[in-house]
């Protein structure tokens, strides 16, 4: 049924501070079918763009061990010689902010033109109509003036746009997009979705959208991955993750988001800091610390995931007791008194 | 009698170039702005980037110089704060967007917060300690933090010090520029239900500006919408979110990401319609500089930029 085109196995990507090393990516597994879109959320430090940034090998000094299974070959530490015939190609990546992501000296039609001449499309007329024809196809208006533009003439929304064109512009199997709305205002964003997904369908890609934001998860995901302190708590598909979150911290943040649909007027508050990657607890529940009313006894020694229904992965038992604060395990809400 | 009333307010900056530096043009980042706050409510300025929400706040607070228009606090006239009473600035403060810039990061905790306090009021050292303590000890902060540096802290922890030195002269209206944008959403709703605490215990006003209407709903009573420096539309809580007029708001509200995945489809041909229905009424909704005409009332409180007849 569905085909796989990433498979991570154990993945660990680790930063040298001092001289240890610790890994803000801390045993990843999973996997991005074709034609799916797998959501990977959490909050800043939670080595959501770390893993991004392994499956791309973007990381300059990093230790990466584990494997990355792209169509069947492992592209964890490959050389980089190797490396650049997949990128660009058959994996393509949307950064985050647009501006650092595009050369501020090159016209708009050269930079996207470069991606198609270092994977072989030789003939500049060839790559001049396949130019147009993308940029055409992520919405920019005239797309022959734009072509010589310079990256400073554009708007947040069309320097983002020019960003995709450069990801498809090889057709890729998978597509990485690493917080590609955070800096564009709301119209804009929900535009940009909706081109992501458009893109999608059309090409059958695999994709890996990096988010913090629930909503965009709740609008564009198949699957979710929520990470916590380097490793993944939950995984489920999207109906399953918003209906029946079961991770203290899925719970934690979907409680802490103030909707535009419903009125509450306290937020839900997760107690204590994400600690910083040289303190981070590498024995038993590391979302323990910041739950500490659910007794001990209630978590792991040492925490794996659980399969509770297909599909869907928690990690930790401690999942069974908990409860917020201020209400029991059925919900109610206490009387304080 | 408003709180806090803004008539017809502009801020232009003007665009130098040539030979001279001689002033070529001006940009109207704020053109002709009216509004008003009521005493313990919290008033919402929404927009893009660029709608010139912060540069009404600022303006407010005399950070940017207004061009012409006025401002009333409590009855007295502050447009120009240099002339008014100075002891009208302790009573307006601000709360910055970014926790990691606002803070000096050569200067102590305990200096961070008594400045505000040295310029008003006349303490002794002791005193001082304990007042910033005690400010502390409001803000969810630990007292003996006192001489650490702001690189200690975190985020939420940061902006903690941004309120607090905000909060240190006991003002009556505070003006919070994006003060939960920088931060993740758990620390956000940490910091946002801490506001509305302080807003109930020292019966603060907020003008709060936000691009966020998530947040913005959850926090305000009074909404207005800022496009290109104009309002397109003002109401309440409810006016803005139930019964959208302006075909930019509506805009707005339909890009709000919905938090029920089953509702993708139906949500996504909403946002297509109301996108179709902005592009064929633009022309009818903007003059030809692309700017909202004036408001007009549709009902006690709800103001619509609408198409001038004829």
């Amino acid at each position: 049924m569905s085909e796989p085109i990433l498979k991570i196995d154990n993945l660990r990507t680790s930063f040298r501070i001092k001289d240890d090393y610790y890994p803000a990516v801390d045993g990843v597994s999973l996997t991005v079918n074709k034609n799916e879109l797998l959501a990977i959320v959490g909050e800043s430090g939670c080595g959501k763009s770390a893993l991004a940034f392994s499956i791309m090998n973007l990381h300059s000094r990093a230790k990466i061990e584990g494997n990355i299974d792209f169509k069947g070959q492992n592209i964890a530490n490959l050389p980089t010689s190797k490396l650049n015939k997949l990128r660009g190609k058959d994996m393509g990546m949307i950064f985050q902010d647009p501006l650092t992501a595009l050369n501020p000296l090159m016209i708009i039609g050269e930079q996207i033109g470069e991606i198609l001449l270092i994977h072989g499309t030789n003939s500049a007329e060839k790559r001049k109509e396949r130019v147009l024809e993308l940029l055409n196809k992520v919405g920019i208006p005239r797309p022959e003036h734009v072509f010589n533009q310079f990256p400073h003439e554009l708007s947040g929304g069309m320097r983002q746009r020019v960003v995709i064109a450069m990801a498809i512009a090889n057709n890729p199997e998978l597509l990485i997009a690493d917080e590609p709305t955070t800096s564009l205002d709301v119209t804009i964003q929900s535009q940009i979705l909706d081109l992501i997904k458009e893109l999608k369908e059309e090409s059958g890609a695999g994709v890996i959208l990096i988010t913090h934001d629930l909503g965009v998860v709740a609008e564009m995901a198949d699957r979710v991955a929520v990470m916590y302190a380097g490793q993944i708590v939950e995984i489920a598909d999207v109906y399953t993750l918003f209906e029946n979150p079961l991770h203290p911290y899925t719970r934690s943040l979907l409680n802490s988001v103030p909707t535009a649909n419903e009125e509450q007027s306290t937020l839900h508050v997760i107690q204590g800091v994400v600690p910083a990657l040289q303190n981070l607890p590498r024995e038993g529940c590391r979302f323990g610390a910041r739950i500490p009313w659910i007794a001990d006894s209630a978590h792991e020694k040492n925490p794996q995931l659980h399969e509770v229904s297909p599909g869907h992965f928690v990690r930790c038992t401690c999942y069974k007791d908990f409860h917020f604060p201020d209400r029991d395990k059925e919900g109610n809400r206490h009387v304080v008194s | 009698m408003s709180y806090l009333e803004v008539k017809d307010l502009k801020v232009h900056f003007p665009v130098k170039g040539g030979l001279f530096g001689r002033t070529l043009a001006h940009i109207k980042a704020v053109d002709g702005v009216n509004f008003s706050i009521e005493k313990g409510k919290t008033y919402g300025l929404v927009g893009e980037s660029g709608s010139g929400k912060t540069t009404t706040g600022r303006a407010i607070i005399g950070l940017n110089k207004i061009t012409s228009g006025q401002v009333f606090f409590e009855g007295q006239d502050i447009t120009n704060l240099n002339k008014a009473n100075k002891d009208i600035r302790r009573d307006i403060q601000m709360i910055f967007q970014d926790p990691y810039s606002s803070l000096n990061p050569k200067k102590r905790v305990i200096d961070i917060i008594s400045e505000p306090l040295r310029n008003y009021e006349k303490l002794t050292k002791g005193e001082e300690t304990k007042r910033v303590q005690e400010l502390l000890e409001l803000v969810g902060l630990n007292p003996e933090s006192i001489l650490k540096y702001p690189h200690e802290f975190s985020g939420g922890q940061r902006q903690r010090i941004g309120i607090a030195r905000a909060i240190a002269l006991k003002p009556k209206l505070i003006i919070a520029d994006e003060p939960v944008s920088a931060l993740d959403v758990s620390v956000q709703a940490q910091v946002l239900n801490f506001m509305k605490e302080i807003q109930k215990e020292l019966g603060l006003t907020y003008l709060f500006i936000s691009h966020d209407l998530g947040v913005i709903k959850h926090m305000c009573d009074q909404i207005g919408i800022m496009y290109k420096g104009r309002y397109v539309e003002s109401g309440t809580k409810e006016d803005i979110f139930n019964h959208p007029q302006h075909i930019y708001t509506k805009r707005l509200v339909a890009a709000i990401p919905d938090m029920n995945p089953r509702n993708r489809q139906q949500h996504l041909q909403f946002r297509q319609e109301v996108k179709n229905e902005y592009e064929q009424a633009y022309n009818q909704y903007f003059d030809d500089e692309g700017l909202a005409f004036q408001l007009q009332p549709v009902s006690d409180t709800h103001l619509v930029a609408l198409p001038e007849k004829g």
